[in-house]
């Protein structure tokens, strides 16, 4: 059976697990907080942030950090909705 | 499958050291606030109460557990309703399991779809629980795993690995160690650690002086 | 069709494009049901911006780690369990 990138149980894989701990980035805590704030104003709810993070393409799934897929969600989501406009997120950092 | 088994960013690193997704953060909240679709005010607070919250939470109920059966039996009935008697809030989840490891059963919590993780009343979940070799390990090799973090369980133990995928938050109610009749509860609870309440790890009585 | 604690139940073998919460590993294993959380939101169409109504079961399943793999590496009672919502499980 096929399956998604994000079902990771039982994923075939010898790599050991990295237990070195770290604080949480102002960006990454600011990332959740603005989900948090989506969720509230009902513009984004659990699910549609995991159906978001499982929308990524396979390879950049596996690349990114945790946040990093969240904020890629929220954009999706928030595109989808018409809250952004599509490249109006890049615009804005050039 | 894939090489790319752990869970860093490969992005270039800025020159203070943050990755590309920072500016993308802050950049976002920048267009959501002018356009009046959040306000900063609550952006701030949810930060806050992010960081206000830890495994010392959790440890509280861990260790009142300990010192009193009835409400342990409240706890495993309950774990939400049990919670707000010591005034912890255990978040947005409709429902918190409370699983206890005794003599026989040791159960370890895992996320293996996204990281769902008791937020509310451990904090933050730790780095290694939102990796991909645990997500996948945890119910491949949970033996291995628990090796791992130094937990090795006795034959005759059941091992019951709980995969959160759904809308339940699951905490561990770890076996208080021997030699602690004598502790206080809240020395207990000092005892009890945020990997020990995932079920990686046995809490451990002080060294004795 | 609702189930109750003890009754055996296979995960059904079935794919699913969208988001969904029953992962790959169980489906089509046989399990038995451990506790039944209550109802839920359904998270397969509350993801694509409904209101996930109307509400499912959710159970909790219970599976002998041998029979979600063979090579279980020891211990024969080792058990995983996970939350599987009702659509997802047929009586055996």
């Amino acid at each position: 059976m096929e399956r998604a990138v994000h079902d990771r149980g039982v994923w075939p894989t010898d790599m050991p697990i990295d237990r070195s701990e770290h604080e949480l980035a102002d960006w990454e805590l600011l990332t959740d907080a603005l989900v948090s704030a989506l969720s509230s104003e009902g513009l984004m709810n659990v699910d549609e942030l995991r159906r978001g993070i499982e929308s990524m393409p396979p390879d950049e799934y596996e690349r990114a950090s945790y946040y990093e897929r969240w904020l890629f969600s929220a954009e999706t989501i928030l595109v989808e909705k018409g809250v952004l406009a599509p490249g109006e997120l890049d615009a804005r950092l050039t | 499958m894939s090489e790319h088994d752990h869970d860093h960013s490969h992005d270039p690193i800025t020159a203070d050291g943050e990755p590309p997704a920072a500016a993308r953060a802050r950049a976002l909240e920048e267009l959501l606030v002018e356009k009046a679709v959040v306000q900063r005010e609550d952006v701030r607070r949810n930060i806050d109460r992010l960081v206000s919250r830890s495994p010392a939470d959790g440890a509280r109920l861990v260790a009142r557990a300990w010192v009193d059966t009835e409400f342990k039996e409240r706890l495993l009935a309950d774990a939400r309703a049990a919670a707000q008697e010591l005034d912890l809030d255990s978040g947005p989840s409709p429902v918190v399991v409370a699983v206890e490891n005794t003599e026989t059963v040791h159960h370890m919590v895992v996320c293996t779809l996204c990281s769902c993780y008791p937020r509310a009343l451990l904090g933050p979940p730790p780095d290694w629980y939102k990796s991909l070799p645990y997500r996948s390990r945890a119910v491949s090799d949970p033996h291995g795993v628990l090796a791992e973090f130094g937990l090795e369980l006795d034959e005759d133990v059941e091992l019951r690995v709980l995969d959160s995928t759904a809308d339940v938050r699951y905490i561990v109610l770890p076996r208080k160690p021997e030699g602690t009749e004598e502790l206080s509860e809240q020395e207990l609870a000092a005892l009890v650690t945020r990997d020990s309440m995932i079920g990686v790890a046995q809490p451990v009585a002080p060294a004795t002086a | 069709m609702t189930f109750r604690a003890g009754e055996r139940v296979r995960v059904a073998a079935r794919t699913h494009e969208g988001h969904h919460r029953t992962p790959g590993y169980v489906k089509g294993k046989s399990g038995r049901v451990e506790r039944v959380h209550g109802r839920f939101r359904n998270p397969e169409t509350r993801a694509y911006g409904a209101d996930g109504l109307p509400e499912r079961v959710l159970y909790q399943v219970c599976f002998a780690q041998q029979e979600l793999w063979l090579e279980a590496r020891r211990g024969a009672g080792d058990t995983t369990l996970v939350d599987i919502f009702e659509h997802w499980l047929e009586a055996e």
